[in-house]
C-alpha cells in the first residue's frame, strides 16, 4: 500500500514537473533519468537564485540608508563565511557533474545486440538506410523496446541529429562515423531537429522518428524488403546516389568494394596481402605503428577509409590511396557493413599477420 | 586619498587646470587626443553606436520569430541578421565596452596616476577597434554573411556569402583587444601611486588585471583560428574541411579556446564594477575583498581549461567530456564566492536606493540564474538534450549580456556625474532601470522554456507549437528596447540640461570621487599618496540623492 503510494506520488512528481518545465513526453529508456537529474538542477538553481534576490531585497528593505552621513557597520564574517560559500556550491556541483557523467557514459555505450541504421545528414534532408533492407528520407522507424544504433555521417557540413523526446542528439560531422543509441519506449511519432546550424535550409532540416511495437515493426520491416514501400518512397524523392537495384547493403558493398579496387590490396578470405585481410577484421584488436593497440570499429573503419595513414596497422606501409571524395556516404556505409559481414565468430580475432610484401621504409 | 604630500610641482601652481572636456577645443584635439579620459569618450560613443546597432538586429530577428513561417523576411537574411546581432553585440559592443570606457577612464585614476603607461598605444587601440567597426559594417552593408559569429567549418570555408570582411574585422579587433590589455597590465604593474600596494587596488582593478592577462593570452589564439579559416576559404589549404583531408572539430577546439575565455573577457569588467557599485551603495567596507579578488584569477585560469564543454555532443571521448565538465563545475565555485561577499555585504550596510544599485539588484537575479544554468549545462548528460537549442541561447544572454549590460548601465549612471560634471535625473533613471531588468528577464525566460521543449538555435521558422513562447519573448524585447531608449533620452538630457555635479555626489569612500567633476586633464595636481583601503568611509556625506 505505502510503496503504491510513493509510486504514484513519483509518477505524479515526475508527469507535473515535465509539464511546468515544458519538456517533451519521455520517450526514450534514459530520458526518464535525464530529467530527474534535471528536476533536480533546475528547481535548485531556481530556488538559489530567486533566494538570492528576496535576500537582497530583504536586507535593502532592513538596512536601508537612514540619512545622508550615516554609513553601515563593519562586519567580518570570518572564515565560516567563506567556507561555506565555497563547500555549498561546490557540493551541489560535484553531485550534479558525478550524476551526469555516469548518465553521459551510459548514452555513449550501446549495447552489443544494438539494431543498427546508418543516417546520413545533408543540406537540408536525413537518409536512413537499414543493412538488410530498404532506405528511407525524412522518416525513420524503430521498435519499442529494442536498442537502436545509428552510424551517422554527412555529405556536406556539420549537421547535429536531435531528438527532444529521447533527449539524444550528437553531431553529424563530415569524414566521420558518430553514433547514437536509443530504445525507444513508447509508441508514437517524435520530433527530429537538425540542431546544428546548417545553411539556409537549416530550420527546414527536420524529420520524425515512428517509434513502432516490436511485431509491427518486424511487418513492416518485412514489408520495406519486398521493396514495396521502398519503391514508393523512392518515386517521391529522387536520391542521385543511394543504388535502387540493391536494397541489401552487404551485397551493395561487396560490389562497390570490387568497384573501387579494394580486392586488390584486401583479401576477404584471411590470407595476407599488401593491406589487413577484411575476414575478421570487425572487432578485430589490431596492434598499430605507434604501439597503441585498437578495437576495429566502424569510427576506425570509415577513418581508415579516408585517412588511411591516420593509425597504420603494425607491420603495413602508408601505401593506401585516400577515398575521400571518392566515395558517397551510403557507399562508404555499405562496404562497412560488407567488411562486418565478414566477421566469424568461430574465428580467433588475432592482429593482422605482416603483409606479403616489404613494406617501404620511410 | 591624501593629496597632502606632494612629491613633484604642481603643473599649474597659478591656479585650478581646467578640466579634461574644456581644456582642450576642436576636430582634432579629440581624434588625436592622448588622454586617457577622452579616448574613453571615444569608445563610449562607439561602443553606445555598436549596441544601439545589435539591439536593432536583435528586434529584427525578435519579429520575424513572431511566426512560425515566413514573416518579415527571408531565410537568408534570417541568418545574415542573427550572425550580424552576434558579430556585433560579442566583438564591438561587450568586449571593448567596459574596459574601453570605464577600465579607460577610471584605471588611472584609481590608482593616482595621470594617463595610462603608454597613451599613444591606448589611441591606436581605439582606432584598430573602430577600423574593425568600419571594416564590419562595410562587411554588413555589402551582403554580410551567414555562418553566425562562431564561423563553424566547413560551412564557413564554403559559405558563398562574404565572410571575409566579417572575419577580418573579428581579427583586427582582436589586436585593439591585445594592445589594451598588455597597456592596462603595464600601467597597474608600474604606475601605481605611493601606498597604493596591491591589497588597496579597488576590485575594479583587480577585474580589469584578470581580464588583461586573459586578453593578451588568448586573444592572438583566435586572431590565428580566424586567419586559417579566410586562408581555408580563399586558398583551399584544408586544415578544416574534412573534403580536403582537414578537421572541422578542430576549429572548434580553437575556436572555443578563445571565445570560451572570451566569455570572461566580458563579465570580469562587468564583476569588477558590481564590486564598486556594492561598496559605493552599501556604504560600508566590502566583505572578503581577498577572496573577490583572488576568485578573479580562479576564474581567468580555469577558464582557459573549460572550453571543451561546448563540445559534448561533438564527439569527444567520455574521458574529454568528464575532464571539461568537471572543471567546468570550479568556475561556479568561484562565480558563488563573489555572490556571497557581494550580497553578505549588504548586511548591516546603510543601502542607498538609486539606478546604478537597481541595476546591481538585477544583475544578482541574472548572474546567479544565468551561472547556474550555466552549471546546470556543464552537467554533461543535461547538456545532451539542452546543446543548441534556446536553453543556451537564455542561459548565455542571461550571464554574459544580462550581466555585461545591467553593469555597463549601472556603471554609466554611477560614473556619470565623475565623467561629464552633470547629475542625471534619478527618476527617469530608476523607471529606465527596471524597465530594463523585467524586460531582459521576460525576453529570456521564456527561451529557457523553448530550450527545455527542443527548440533549436538559429531556427528561421519553427513547428507552431513553440509560437506563443516566441511571442511572449517578442513582447517583451520590445519593452526591453523601450526601456533602453528611456535611458538613453534621459542621460542625453542630462547631458544638455544636467546640473553641476559636485566632486562626491554619492558619497561614496572610492578614490574617483575625491577629485574635481569631471576631472583635470592631468587628473591630480601632483601623485597623490594613498593612505587608506580602497572602500574604507571618513564620513563622506551623500549630496545628490533623490531619495
Amino acid at each position: 500500500m505505502k510503496v503504491g503510494v510513493m509510486i504514484l506520488a513519483a509518477a505524479f512528481y515526475n508527469e507535473w514537473m515535465r509539464k511546468l518545465l515544458n519538456l517533451p513526453p519521455q520517450a526514450s529508456s534514459i530520458a526518464e533519468g535525464v530529467d530527474n537529474l534535471l528536476f533536480f538542477v533546475i528547481a535548485v538553481t531556481t530556488l538559489v537564485s530567486i533566494g538570492f534576490a528576496l535576500v537582497a531585497l530583504v536586507l535593502w528593505a532592513v538596512y536601508r540608508n537612514k540619512g545622508k552621513g550615516t554609513v553601515g557597520q563593519v562586519v567580518h564574517p570570518g572564515i565560516m563565511f567563506e567556507v561555506v560559500a565555497i563547500s555549498g556550491p561546490l557540493f551541489f556541483f560535484l553531485l550534479w557533474f558525478f550524476i551526469g557523467f555516469r548518465q553521459y557514459v551510459e548514452m555513449e555505450s550501446p549495447p552489443d545486440d544494438a539494431m543498427e541504421v546508418y543516417v546520413m545528414g545533408k543540406k537540408w534532408m536525413w537518409k536512413f538506410a537499414y543493412p538488410d533492407g530498404p532506405n528511407a528520407v525524412g522518416t525513420l522507424h524503430v521498435p519499442v523496446g529494442r536498442p537502436v544504433k545509428l552510424l551517422m555521417t554527412s555529405r556536406d557540413v556539420i549537421h547535429s541529429f536531435f531528438i527532444p523526446a529521447f533527449r539524444m542528439k550528437k553531431d553529424i560531422v563530415p569524414g566521420r562515423y558518430s553514433e547514437l543509441w536509443f530504445t525507444a519506449t513508447e509508441p508514437g511519432s517524435y520530433e527530429v531537429f537538425c540542431a546544428e546550424y546548417c545553411g539556409t535550409g537549416h530550420s527546414m532540416m527536420r524529420g520524425e522518428v515512428v517509434a513502432m511495437k516490436a511485431d509491427e515493426f518486424d511487418q513492416w520491416l518485412a514489408q520495406q524488403r519486398n521493396g514495396f514501400a521502398s519503391r514508393q518512397q523512392d518515386s517521391a524523392v529522387s536520391t542521385e546516389e543511394a543504388p535502387r537495384t540493391e536494397a541489401n547493403m552487404v551485397l551493395q558493398g561487396q560490389r562497390l568494394a570490387g568497384e573501387k579496387g579494394c580486392f586488390k590490396c584486401h583479401s576477404v578470405d584471411g590470407q595476407p596481402h599488401i593491406g589487413p585481410t577484411w575476414l575478421g577484421l570487425y572487432h578485430r584488436h589490431e596492434h598499430l605503428s605507434t604501439g597503441e593497440t585498437i578495437n576495429v570499429d566502424e569510427p576506425y573503419i570509415t577513418e581508415s577509409m579516408m585517412d588511411p595513414t591516420a593509425k597504420l596497422v603494425a607491420g603495413y606501409g602508408p601505401v593506401m590511396p585516400t577515398y575521400m571524395g571518392k566515395l558517397t556516404a551510403p557507399e562508404t556505409a555499405a562496404i562497412v557493413e560488407f567488411i562486418k559481414s565478414l566477421r566469424n565468430p568461430e574465428l580467433q580475432a588475432q592482429p593482422s599477420e605482416p603483409p606479403t610484401y616489404e613494406p617501404s621504409r620511410r | 586619498m591624501s593629496l597632502a604630500a606632494v612629491e613633484e610641482e604642481p603643473r599649474h601652481p597659478e591656479g585650478a587646470e581646467p578640466d579634461y572636456i574644456r581644456g582642450k577645443s576642436g576636430v582634432m584635439s579629440w581624434v588625436l587626443t592622448l588622454d586617457h579620459k577622452r579616448i574613453a569618450l571615444l569608445y563610449l560613443g562607439t561602443v553606445t553606436l555598436t549596441f544601439f546597432l545589435g539591439g536593432v538586429f536583435a528586434l529584427a530577428l525578435r519579429t520575424e520569430l513572431l511566426v512560425p513561417e515566413n514573416g518579415v523576411m527571408d531565410a537568408m537574411t534570417y541568418n545574415r541578421m542573427f550572425t550580424l546581432h552576434g558579430v556585433t553585440m560579442v566583438f564591438f559592443f561587450m568586449i571593448p565596452a567596459i574596459p574601453g570606457v570605464f577600465g579607460n577612464f577610471f584605471l588611472p585614476i584609481m590608482i593616482g596616476a595621470h594617463d595610462v603607461a603608454f597613451p599613444r598605444l591606448n589611441l591606436a587601440s581605439y582606432y584598430l577597434y573602430l577600423a574593425a567597426v568600419c571594416l564590419g559594417l562595410w562587411g554588413m552593408i555589402h551582403g554580410g554573411t551567414d555562418t553566425g559569429w562562431t564561423f563553424y567549418t566547413p560551412y564557413s570555408t564554403t559559405t558563398t556569402t562574404t565572410v571575409l570582411p566579417i572575419l577580418a574585422a573579428a581579427f583586427v579587433n582582436g589586436f585593439s583587444s591585445i594592445l589594451t590589455g598588455v597597456n592596462f597590465i603595464v600601467t597597474i604593474h608600474t604606475l601605481r601611486a605611493d601606498g597604493m600596494h596591491w591589497m588597496r587596488l579597488p576590485l575594479f582593478i583587480w577585474a580589469l588585471y584578470g581580464t588583461s592577462v586573459i586578453q593578451v593570452l588568448a586573444t592572438p589564439v583566435i586572431g590565428i583560428t580566424l586567419a586559417l579559416c579566410a586562408v581555408e576559404h580563399f586558398l583551399g589549404t584544408g586544415i578544416f574541411d574534412p573534403a580536403r583531408g582537414g578537421d572541422p572539430i578542430l576549429f572548434q577546439h580553437l575556436f572555443w579556446f578563445y571565445s570560451h575565455p572570451a566569455v570572461y573577457i566580458m563579465v570580469l569588467p562587468a564583476f569588477g564594477v558590481a564590486s564598486e557599485l556594492v561598496g559605493a551603495f552599501t556604504r560600508k567596507p566590502l566583505v572578503g575583498y581577498r577572496m573577490i579578488a583572488l576568485s578573479t584569477f580562479g576564474i581567468a585560469f580555469v577558464g582557459f581549461l573549460a572550453w571543451g564543454h561546448h563540445l559534448f555532443t561533438s564527439g569527444q571521448s567520455a574521458v574529454d567530456a568528464g575532464v571539461f565538465g568537471f572543471l567546468s563545475m570550479l568556475i561556479g565555485v568561484f562565480t558563488a564566492i563573489k555572490m556571497f561577499n557581494w550580497v553578505g555585504s549588504m548586511y548591516k550596510a546603510s543601502i542607498v536606493m538609486a539606478a546604478p544599485f537597481i541595476y546591481t539588484l538585477g544583475f544578482f537575479f541574472l548572474t546567479v540564474f544565468g551561472g547556474m544554468t550555466g552549471v546546470a549545462l556543464a552537467t554533461i548528460s543535461l547538456d545532451v538534450h539542452w546543446q543548441d537549442t534556446y536553453f543556451v541561447v537564455a542561459h548565455f544572454h542571461f550571464i554574459m549580456a544580462g550581466a555585461v549590460v545591467m553593469m555597463f548601465l549601472g556603471a554609466l549612471h554611477y560614473w556619470f556625474p565623475k565623467m561629464f560634471g552633470k547629475l542625471y535625473t534619478e527618476g527617469p533613471a530608476m523607471v529606465g532601470a527596471v524597465l530594463v531588468i523585467l524586460g531582459f528577464i521576460g525576453t529570456f525566460t521564456p527561451q529557457f522554456f523553448l530550450g527545455n521543449e527542443g527548440m533549436p538555435r538559429r531556427y528561421y521558422s519553427y513547428p507552431a507549437h513553440f509560437q506563443w513562447l516566441h511571442v511572449t519573448s517578442t513582447i517583451f524585447a520590445y519593452i526591453l528596447f523601450l526601456g533602453l531608449l528611456l535611458v538613453l533620452i534621459n542621460l542625453i538630457v542630462a547631458l544638455a540640461n544636467g546640473k553641476q555635479a559636485p566632486n562626491n555626489p554619492w558619497g561614496a569612500p572610492q578614490y574617483e570621487w575625491d577629485i574635481p567633476s569631471p576631472p583635470t586633464e592631468h587628473n591630480f595636481p601632483a601623485t597623490p599618496v594613498i593612505n587608506r583601503d580602497p572602500y574604507e568611509y571618513r564620513g563622506q556625506e551623500i549630496i545628490e540623492n533623490a531619495n
